[in-house]
């Protein structure tokens, strides 16, 4: 620990003095690319910040259960808030505003998909998850089952997740440090790595908690202005919706049929798959599930759930008027013109929103959001990353390898360590898959979330019956089904490897996967007759009365 | 947990009372959440023009639009019910097991 503190302020230091520098570098190319001073100044007022609250989480960041769930002291409403910034990602601000920009109604559709998940996850799992489980949401899953085949089943699970997510999250971030701030994307992407490494390391989930709740409340107040301002300007001072449907109209290049769902949807069993996905796949995100063991109590717990539905269910619809005020107040004017990216404005479609900001409130507002989008970044990597050092610290080292006799200092140890190797991997992701075409990871997350890690974590809840044998062959199966059924699909076969038309025919395999692992838990379930299963069938009394009335359960850390 | 705490509760009338009132409310709720959403989706798929109708006679905004944020309003309102339900009757009744038992 001591050589943490020492290493603090220093690493602190020269990472301010790196970014000064890296904004120091950037000004001369400003007169000719338009980089702009302001983005920078609170870019790195937000880094100075954070890495503040860093050192004051740092101090108070001392046993595994700080480390971990911070000390289990966060509020209701601030978790809310932090969920809704995990949720509230660079992809889902920038994409589904992007998305409305260039297509319309269908943005308002995964919006829709992706908000409906919060309630079932409130109503099933919320409470429950809080009352069983300590750190990670394997410890659910293997609470009444043989500990090292359910524990190595839901961190695989976990960590292919957590890096399916960064590499995204990684690739969004240079690109768009590279736009906003003319940086070198492989500087950027360092840039990245090296923060959510040092919030991590030395803040753990304290630290990672209130970077994502500052963020999620600048980005609330940047997209609440952005957008009422966009309707503003775009309905002529009347800020009648409808007026500026009708300008939106007018200008986009296909009319009405922005006013209504397009080809976003086409087959019935698509859009159930695809609706499968995007809802339970919420319910299977690691560092999602993770934020539920950082408050007090199974009320708290669901309390967060309803303050994060509110605020992801608000900045939607932000993003909604966003789209259609880009469509009215970007299109056709030149400033914003480049013929020759997506959508035709600069920086292609997903510079939507950001291109908006600059339209709304000049080159200051343009700023603040630019700050605000790395911000975004930083604190959902930040999230994974901890997800993801947490279920190889607690779960493969802690509890598979070392089989539970392990020093909780050791443990956190281990984790850090897990967080700087994760945090270089996630930098080398970024780099290697700069030129790659991602499009197909949003679908491959979604759908091993939903269909490995919901279904064990639903059934280990509600399923008396459920054995160790039924768990793995279905998690498994799910975790399996899931990968090589988008290998195969159309966003893999025909459009990134262009071999001819897919072999399966859904971008969004849920519907299958799912079902697959559902069966895989049930009959593995009913045909296992071991001495074990009998033993798992009677735990399940204790482990209901526990999940039921919360005695038992985890308290909060007393300080 | 102790064999006997377990017993103890499970024999008492209030936690029978509190797990079927909870369970049938969350999967109603669910259930709800899960009907209103694929009614929205399954519209989109079989029939794209109904959600393209103008909301009134010469109208550019369509019935899609609240209809939509009518989901999103509707999601928020179903955990907003949840949590009154919780608050006032599962937390009560939790409240009164552990007293009893505890």
């Amino acid at each position: 620990m001591s050589f943490w503190k020492r290493a603090f302020p220093t690493i602190l230091l020269m990472l301010i003095a790196g970014s000064a520098f890296a904004a120091g570098g950037d000004l001369g190319a400003v007169k000719k690319s338009a980089v702009n001073i302001p983005a920078i100044i609170m870019f790195v007022v937000f880094v100075a910040a954070t890495l503040g609250i860093t050192y004051w989480a740092a101090q108070r960041t001392k046993t595994a259960k700080d480390f971990y769930a911070a000390g289990g002291g966060i509020t209701g409403f601030q978790n809310g808030l932090a969920i809704a910034g995990d949720y509230m990602s660079a992809a889902s601000f920038l994409g589904i505003s992007g998305l409305v920009f260039l297509n319309g109604y269908d943005g308002l559709i995964f919006s829709v998909g992706w908000l409906v998940g919060w309630p079932i996850i409130m109503f099933l799992i919320a409470e429950q998850l809080r009352n069983l489980g300590k750190y990670t949401y394997a410890d659910v899953v293997s609470y009444r089952f043989e500990r090292v085949p359910m524990r190595t089943l839901a961190a695989t699970a976990a960590l292919i997740v957590v890096i399916l997510y960064l590499i995204g999250q990684m690739v969004g971030a240079g690109k768009l440090i590279q736009v906003l701030f003319g940086l070198d994307y492989v500087y950027a992407v360092i840039i990245v790595g090296v923060l959510i490494i040092m919030y991590v390391t030395f803040g753990g989930m304290l630290a990672t908690t209130w970077v994502q709740i500052i963020k999620a409340g600048l980005l609330l107040f940047g997209a609440t202005i952005i957008a009422f301002g966009a309707l503003y300007l775009a309905s002529d001072g009347s800020m009648s919706p409808e007026r500026m449907f009708q300008k939106a109209v007018e200008v986009h290049p296909k009319h009405g049929a922005i006013m209504g769902p397009g080809a976003l949807v086409s087959s019935p069993i698509e859009s159930i798959s695809l609706g499968l996905a995007l809802m339970f796949g919420t319910a299977g995100l690691p560092h999602i599930l993770m934020r539920f063991f950082t408050v007090g109590n199974a009320i708290e717990a669901r309390k967060s759930v309803f303050y994060a539905t509110g605020w992801i269910g608000y900045f939607y619809i932000l993003t909604f008027l966003m789209g259609f005020g880009a469509i009215v107040l970007l299109t056709g004017h030149p400033e914003f013109a480049d013929p020759s990216a997506v959508g035709g404005i600069k920086g292609g479609q997903n510079m939507a929103a950001v291109n908006l900001a600059a339209a709304v409130g000049g080159n200051a507002l343009l700023g603040f959001i630019s700050a605000v989008a790395f911000a975004t970044i930083l604190a959902v990597v930040s999230g994974l990353t901890l997800a993801g050092a947490s279920a190889i610290s607690h779960d493969l080292y802690a509890n598979v390898w070392a089989h539970g006799n392990v020093d909780e200092q050791h443990e956190v140890r281990v984790s850090k360590i897990a967080t700087v190797v994760l945090g270089i991997i996630a930098i080398f992701l970024g780099i290697a898959f700069e030129k790659q075409n991602i499009a197909y990871l949003v679908a491959l997350t979604f759908s091993v979330a939903a269909s490995a890690n919901f279904p064990i974590l639903l059934m280990s809840i509600y399923y008396g019956k459920m054995t160790t044998r039924g768990a793995l062959i279905g998690g498994w199966l799910g975790l399996i089904s899931a990968t090589v059924l988008v290998i195969i699909g159309p966003t893999v076969w025909t459009e990134i490897l262009k071999m001819g038309d897919p072999i399966f025919p859904l971008k969004y395999p849920a519907l299958f996967s799912m079902s697959i692992a559902f069966l895989g838990i049930w009959i593995g379930s009913m045909l296992d007759g071991s001495e074990r299963a009998k033993k798992e069938h009677e735990a399940f009394i204790a482990q209901d009365v526990r999940c039921q009335t919360g005695i038992g359960a985890e308290g909060a850390a007393s300080h | 947990m102790q064999e006997d705490m377990i017993h103890k509760i499970k024999s008492n009338p209030k936690y029978h009372e509190l797990v079927s009132k909870r369970s049938k409310f969350a999967w109603i709720m669910a259930i709800l959440m899960l009907v209103v959403y694929y009614a929205f989706i399954l519209t989109i798929a079989y029939d794209k023009p109904l959600l393209a109708t103008p909301l009134w006679e010469g109208a550019t905004m369509t019935i899609g639009i609240p209809v939509g944020v009518a989901v999103i309003v509707f999601a928020f309102a179903l955990t907003g019910i949840y949590i009154q339900r919780a608050n006032a009757v599962f937390d009560k009744l939790t409240r009164e097991i552990k007293e009893e038992v505890l």
